[in-house]
């Protein structure tokens, strides 16, 4: 029989476990609420208790994620063959702690959990942030210029939204595709978005001084059609940019997933604001095209694009659990919450904590994260 | 109007080919009809071996080919080999000449399951059948509770009730299938915490449905839809109380219960109506995620079966049926949206 840890023992030693966070954690809201009436939006997030408990639960995760080797204890993939199963609290043969318990191959399911959050917090945010990318570039001129271009635009995004997305998941998410190069194909045109937004917005903004414009565009260039050779294509010659082909994969799809929904939203927002008085003066100025799109449309829609940004993070950390639930484009021994919720199923009745553990961290992010978005939301409307 | 429709209908038949012809690419690519052979044929073949198989059995030839004998509107394949003539649409040990010369999905050969051994049709028609009953009681859980949740949170906002109600849907809504039902199983089923009301699985449930084997994968399904659909009456509930029409009402006399349910409720529930009817795609997701769960073996399950195994024409089959469920409920929200909003003209 091995000695077990009480419950209130196993709090205090987690409490204590996550120190780096809860530092970094009352460093931010010490500052953010001293200059809270200063910091507009986000200042006046402090102002709801909603808000503030949501901002908390995304920060508490974003901190785990980045001090995930401080926070575990063990490593996330060793396995201790006497730990299979076992209860939270019980007591590692070397005189180690598995504070939540042993998972069915005996890791720990704690320092997996602490892992699994950096993994999840380093795709979701990237891949939502891609989709917005691709749903921006495209949705402000079908919504400006509207007609045909508007018309074959929204076709395409409608039949992607008709995919039922596990469907979707089920045919871009396996090993025998990579084959083929879709992946490589759908990131190369993906990928190329962030290049083609930037490389616009400056020049649409600098176009009269050319010097300026030249700097600005060059750099952008520069860095990123560098980064897009290493990430899509793996060809970077200094070996910076890379990304596994199995992260790509399920990265592609990610962002595949959501980028029509972003394209709709924008597109709704465009249409509705290019009947303001200050696109019309901006037109009569006889500015470009684009400059009216990025530079006087796009600043004023961001209220709506903020409160869309935190729901879909949430939504994308949701998918790439559905992901890792079925098992789809990720390794075996990945610590990710969909794929242990997934190991930890088979024996729920007799051991739940291996799937309890990363289920309640999903949730309480994605709770976070809508909570976020919803006092975002009230805020915004305040004004 | 009939403009309207028509302009409705061939958009959602030019989707429906686009999507079908989608799937139909992804689920034939060389990889996957390599696999096929092997597991058809045998699983030591040699790659001119595998070449010669795809040959006969009519995958070597051009992708848009192959679609139109799937689809049924190009003459399926024959070959001739020691003398017999096989083919497609030729059943084993039939002449050729008896048999039709298109044989696809339009005229309801949907082609036979590698991983069940019977036709896909009959495959479909019976899970549907299960799944249909899932759906129907998520429905009835599902649709009368988000709707009460979002009324009243919305005939107040601000109030105490409506704090509390919206932050339960977003509660809900932040919940995906697959750790409500994991919560669910373990409060309500494992011998951990030991309340044991329910099971933690529903194969039970596909000879006879009780409230014990059915109420949790039933509940999971339900409480995800449920925050997003009480959000959006909420909100379109609270917007309506603001109108005009609902102070003159009040000034009027009415009692605040006969405001809210003569007056406000009609014209609150058009939105969530389109909502209803969008988040069937939605629940498809949920209804794959919560089979697997509690190994129900509907529609969802069969779609998970097939795409492990390789089974490309039950994959297909899943496919032409979840597109259509997902283009029939975008027209119908359409349709509804026309119907029941006076001030939307289509022309």
């Amino acid at each position: 029989m091995m000695e077990e840890l009480g419950w209130p023992a196993i709090f205090s030693r987690l409490a204590f476990q996550f120190w780096p966070v809860w530092l970094a954690l009352l460093l931010v809201f010490a500052v953010s609420v001293r200059t809270r009436r200063r910091s507009g939006l986000y200042g006046r997030l402090f102002d709801s208790p909603l808000g503030m408990v949501g901002f908390g639960l995304v920060m508490f995760w974003v901190f785990t994620a980045l001090f995930a080797d401080l926070v575990l204890t063990f490593d996330p993939l060793g396995q201790i063959a006497q730990m299979k199963n076992k209860v939270p609290g019980t007591i590692t043969p070397d005189g180690g702690v598995y504070l939540l318990g042993g998972d069915n191959l005996g890791r720990d399911v704690f320092s997996r959990m602490v892992m699994g959050a950096r993994r999840v917090l380093s795709i979701a945010p990237a891949a939502t942030v891609f989709a917005f990318m691709v749903g921006v570039t495209l949705g402000l001129p079908a919504g400006y210029r509207g007609g045909r271009l508007d018309a074959g635009l929204s076709f395409i995004a409608n039949l992607v939204l008709a995919f039922p997305v596990i469907l979707l998941f089920y045919l871009l998410v396996t090993p025998e595709i990579r084959t083929t190069g879709l992946p490589v194909a759908l990131a190369a045109v993906l990928f190329l978005f962030p290049v083609v937004f930037f490389t616009v917005l400056w020049n649409s903004r600098f176009f009269t001084h050319p010097a300026k414009r030249n700097l600005y565009v060059g750099v952008t260039l520069v860095l990123g059609l560098w980064a897009w050779s290493g990430l899509a294509f793996d060809a970077d010659p200094l070996g910076v940019w890379t990304m596994e082909p199995n992260m790509l994969n399920v990265f592609v799809s990610v962002v595949f997933v959501n980028a029509p929904t972003v394209f709709r939203i924008v597109r709704g927002l465009v249409m509705d604001i290019k009947t303001r008085d200050y696109v019309a003066a901006a037109q009569t100025r006889g500015e470009g095209p684009w400059y009216i799109m990025l530079w006087e449309i796009l600043p004023n829609a961001r209220g709506p694009l903020i409160v869309d940004f935190c729901l879909r993070i949430g939504y994308t950390t949701i998918l790439l659990g559905t992901l890792g639930f079925f098992g789809l484009g990720v390794s075996p021994e990945s610590p990710d919450w969909g794929s242990t919720i997934n190991d930890g199923r088979r024996l729920l009745t007799i051991a739940p904590h291996p799937a309890m553990v990363p289920a309640l961290a999903l949730l309480s992010l994605v709770l976070g994260l809508n909570l976020l978005a919803d006092a975002l939301r009230e805020e915004s409307l305040k004004d | 109007m009939l403009n309207f429709l028509l302009r409705r209908t061939l958009t959602m038949v030019a989707t429906a080919l686009v999507l079908t012809f989608v799937v139909f690419w992804l689920t034939n690519l060389p990889p996957n009809l390599e696999k096929l052979a092997k597991s058809e044929g045998n699983a030591r073949m040699t790659d001119a071996e595998v070449t010669s198989w795809l040959e006969r059995n009519g995958h070597a030839q051009p992708l848009v080919k192959r679609y139109g004998e799937w689809l049924g509107v190009a003459p399926g394949w024959t070959s001739e080999r020691d003398g017999v003539t096989s083919g497609r649409c030729i059943a084993r040990g039939a002449l050729p000449e008896d048999s039709p010369r298109f044989c696809g999905v339009l005229q309801g050969n949907w082609g036979q399951s590698t991983v069940f051994k019977a036709p896909v049709s009959e495959i479909i028609a019976t899970r549907l059948g299960l799944t249909g009953i899932l759906m129907f009681w998520v429905m009835v859980l599902m649709v009368p509770s988000a709707l009460l949740i979002g009324i009243l949170s919305g005939m107040r906002e601000g109030s105490k009730l409506d704090r509390v109600l919206s932050t339960a849907s977003i509660a809900t809504t932040a919940t995906p299938e697959y750790v409500s039902g994991v919560i669910l199983i373990v409060v309500f089923s494992s011998s951990m915490v030991g309340l044991r009301w329910f099971k933690g699985t529903a194969t039970s449930a596909m000879e006879g449905i009780t409230f014990e084997n059915f109420f949790l994968p039933v509940l999971t399904i339900a409480l995800y839809g449920m925050g997003y659909i009480a959000r959006m009456t909420r909100a379109s509930m609270s917007e309506v109380m603001t109108a005009q029409y609902i102070r003159t009402a009040r000034l009027k006399g009415a009692s605040f219960g006969r405001v809210v349910m003569r007056h406000a409720l009609r014209n609150a529930l058009i939105a969530p109506f389109t909502v209803i009817m969008l988040q069937f795609p939605w629940l498809l997701n949920g209804v794959v995620i919560v089979e697997t769960l509690f190994n129900f073996k509907g529609f969802g399950w069969t779609l998970v079966q097939a795409a492990g195994n390789n089974d490309i024409q039950l994959l297909l089959g899943c496919s032409v049926v979840a597109v259509a469920v997902v283009l029939v409920t975008q027209a119908m929200s359409d349709m509804g949206y026309v119907l029941l909003n006076p001030r939307i003209r289509v022309s």
